[in-house]
Formats: structure tokens, sequence, C-alpha cells
């Protein structure tokens, strides 16, 4: 599918969102910007569909969208699942804007739980959908202490974490919403994307703006801002790799899902990102299953 | 003019033709601005702004204030026609203390004031910091700014007319305090820079340097 356009939904302000929220989400994401990894705290709205379905990369989206953008959504990667093409229609219909599924025609793309594996450019800005912005909240529940603990800088805690999974499992096991820290400060949660796509956070050219709607927090990673995952000198941070490649574009760069086919142990691993997976296709790159 | 004085809506000047989008427009030019510092920006299709203002301080304020963001102005603007355009059209308070406002308009960088008389956010919350809108004479010449920090690929030059010492002392006072500090918009007519707080700035080619 290439860039199309639908006509606005009349009865709704552009973008869904009235002026006095978007102003107040716009102040907010000029200060996440300004403050590299640091939660904004902003009022976030009731949106017409529940919480952990994007209410905050929506917000986020609906306060960044003008007439002229072209809107890309994918969720774990891929354009045709639910959440995606629903957030896609949302605003086909509410401000009428382009969508796309190519990453490089996007300038706004709203992503849930992966980063595109097409390299992303200046000009592009990336909205992630967060659950939970705090990267400590697991380790210590109390805002107040939470919000002490990053003045301070004090990340103890998170390296006592991937110590003691070190101690367990004999390496660092955590595989997404994997800690960094951004411009040598601020304890960042990545939202779920996969561990390996942390190494994309670094120095990425494109600005990159995270919302949690039901957490009412925004924050951002400015283009060319240092992303450090956490780790220790004798365990260094590693990303995941693959033994075999994609079954259907043979990329053997790509984040690829296991797909289970039958109960007999049949399986296929293939790229989570389709659009990527399906350019390969037709640029003439085959899998050992592809079709 | 006294806060409770009426309006003269018969000589009100014009703001956005469309405000919706041209909020839009304003806030991400803005956005861009900050997230790429030294990278001009320029506002299409803004409204002529009302005496006092830089045309890219009044957009930037049409899109971005309103009830919940005091605005200081320099005395002789709040007094002037600047004052009552953005109280009509935003429906901001003009703060008397530069230490509460959101938005600090400078008309001159030899205006800047005292860092330490804004708001810088608090470490727990460092947002709640002031954004400075400050009016320079030009890009086209004065002094080289070098700039470093997030947004930048490896440094980035910026020249700005009338760039004096104290201003490099305070963004780089500013610098030093990460994560509290203010944000700098230098705006020039039309078009504007952003000097987030993370920004690393040296300069060179200064008179008596």
């Amino acid at each position: 599918m290439n860039a199309t356009t639908a006509p606005v939904q009349a009865g709704y302000n552009f973008a869904y969102l009235d002026e006095h929220t978007k102003r107040m989400i716009r102040r907010a994401l000029l200060k996440a910007v300004a403050i590299p990894g640091y939660q904004v705290p902003f009022g976030s709205r009731e949106m017409p569909l529940p919480y952990g379905w994007g209410t905050g990369g929506i917000q986020v989206t609906a306060a960044l969208i003008g007439p002229d953008d072209v809107l890309k959504v994918i969720d774990q990667g891929a354009d045709d699942t639910t959440n995606a093409v629903n957030i896609r229609s949302f605003f086909a219909k509410v401000a009428g804007v382009a969508t796309t599924t190519r990453t490089t025609e996007a300038t706004l793309i709203q992503t849930r739980h992966r980063i595109p594996e097409t390299p992303l450019a200046e000009g592009q800005i990336l909205v992630f959908q967060v659950p939970i912005p705090e990267p400590l909240r697991w380790l210590e529940p109390r805002e107040t202490e939470t919000r002490t603990m990053h003045a301070l800088r004090e990340y103890g805690l998170m390296h006592v974490k991937l110590y003691e999974d070190i101690v367990r499992h004999g390496r660092i096991a955590t595989t997404y919403d994997y800690p960094v820290i951004v411009n040598d400060h601020y304890l960042m949660r990545p939202s779920p994307i996969p561990k390996f796509d942390n190494p994309k956070l670094h120095r990425n050219p494109a600005l990159m703006l995270f919302g949690a709607g039901r957490e009412k927090r925004v924050y951002a990673v400015p283009p060319y801002t240092d992303v450090r995952s956490l780790d220790f000198d004798d365990h260094p941070f590693a990303v995941e790799r693959w033994e075999e490649p994609c079954a259907l574009c043979a990329s053997t760069e790509a984040y690829l899902d296991e797909i289970i086919l039958d109960d007999k142990g049949g399986r296929m691993f293939v790229c989570s990102d389709t659009e990527y997976c399906a350019v390969r296709q037709e640029a003439g790159h085959k899998g050992a299953m592809a079709p | 003019m006294s806060i409770h004085q009426e309006l003269d809506l018969a000589h009100m000047q014009a703001a956005f033709a469309a405000p919706v989008r041209d909020a839009q427009t304003c806030f991400r030019a803005l956005l861009e601005g900050l997230a790429r510092p030294g990278r001009i920006q320029r506002l299409a299709d803004i409204p002529v702004p009302p005496a006092g203002l830089g045309a890219a301080q009044s957009a930037i304020l049409l899109a971005l204030a309103d009830r919940d963001t005091p605005v200081w102005l320099p005395p002789v603007v709040r007094s002037a026609a600047a004052g009552a355009y953005l109280r009509f059209y935003c429906g901001c308070p003009l703060a008397t203390r530069l230490a509460d406002a959101t938005f600090v308009v400078v008309s001159t960088l030899a205006g800047l004031p005292a860092l330490y008389d804004l708001s810088l956010g608090d470490p727990e919350f460092p947002d709640r910091s002031a954004t400075l809108l400050v009016e320079v004479a030009s890009f086209d010449s004065g002094a080289s700014l070098r700039l470093r920090g997030p947004g930048i690929a490896d440094e980035a030059e910026l020249r700005v007319a009338d760039w004096s010492e104290s201003a490099t002392a305070l963004v780089q006072e500013n610098r030093r305090r990460v994560p509290l500090g203010v944000d700098i918009v230098l705006t020039c007519g039309d078009r504007l820079v952003g000097l987030p707080r993370t920004v690393h700035l040296t300069a060179e080619g200064m008179a008596c340097m």
C-alpha cells in the first residue's frame, strides 16, 4: 500500500484532541526533547480506545501531526495487525492525513514495540507506545523515591537486578524493554522493544518520542544522542542472533519471529518487520520457504 | 497598560489565519529547532507581530501560550500593544516576576536576564522551567558559535549578531546546571534556532576575545 488519503470525519477537531490539550502535550514534548530521557508528566486524556492500546502514542501523534504528514503505524513490526490498522485508520479519519506502510515514505511512524529495520533518516519522527515508562518501577514502587533516584542518578538498583540475572541464569536474561542510559544521565525504558533494537536508539538521525497514556508521561531521545544499554565489563551487552536467515526474504540482519507451523515441531523464522521483508522479496531475495 | 484596562478590540491586529494548522506548523518548527540545535528553522505564513515582539516570538506564543503559562514581557513591551494582543489571543497571564514565567520574551541579547532570576525547575521536575524567546539582530553576521550535544551529529555552527561574552557565559552556566536550566530559542524575524539546556557552546571571533 502506498500513501493514501481519506476524507476527514466531520464533528472532530483536526487530529481529535482539542487545541488546549495539544498545546499542553506540545509544551511537554519540547521539554522532553530538551531533557533527553527525562519523563515529563502530562495531562493524559481519555481516548476512544482503552489503555494498553497505545493511548500515549496516539496523543503524541495527535499533537505532532499536520496535514502534510505521511503516517505509518506498526505493531510488533507489522503494518497489518489490529492495533496498527486501527490507529492508522483513526488518523486517516480525524486528520485526513496520508498513510503508508513504506518506512522511507513516512514522516511520522507510530510504533508498538519495534524500531523498523530500514534505517530512519533526518526529518522522520518515531513515536513509541509505552506501557510503563518508569524503569525503576518494579524495583521501587514509590514515585517520590524514583524521582529522587533519577535526580541523583542513583541507578545501583538496576545494576543489582541485572547482576541477579547473571547469578541465576549465567547471563543477563532481560531481552526486551532493556534499560538504557540516555545522554549519560537518565535511565530510560525504551518501551518493550526487543534488545535487538537498542543499538538503533544510539545516535539515530530521527527524533524519537515516547508516550505513556495511562502513566501520563512523555519522554524523548533527540537525534544523534548517546544511548547506552546497561551492562558489565565481563557481561557486555549483546543482541539476539539467529542460526538461520528469514524463511521468506533470507535476511540475516533482521529481527526474526518464530512461527509454529504444526504440532510436530515444524517452525519457521520470518522477519518481524513485514514491510522490510516484503521490500526484500520484491527485490528478488528468496528464503527457503518463499512462495 | 493595566491588566484591568479594557482591551481595545478596534485596533487589535490579526493573529493566525488558520489557528489549528498554523499552531501545528509553528510547533513542529520549534520541535525541530530544539531537537537539532543550531539549525535555522523558518516559520512560513505567520502573522505580522504586534509592536515589541518578533514575528517568530509572537507565533510561538500564539501556538503554545495559554492560561496555564505565565508569559513575561519586558515592561516596555508589556505595556504596549503586545501585552493586549497576547492577553486577547492566548489568554495567558502576564507575569510580573521573571521566576513565575513559563515563557520569557527578551527583545535584545543585551536584555538577557540573569540565569538565576529564571525558573530552572527543580531536581525532581526539571521540566518545570522557563523557555526563553530571545530576538537577535541577525543569523548571517556576528560571532561564530560552535555547538555540540544531543541533536547535533558532530558539530554545528551558528552566527549570531551582537553575541556577547555574557551570553556565552549564560549558556555555559545553563549547561553546567543540567538537568536544571532554561531552554533558549533565538529568533530573528520569522526564523528561529533552538539552544536547549544540553547544548555545549563555544564562541569565536568576538571583538574583545
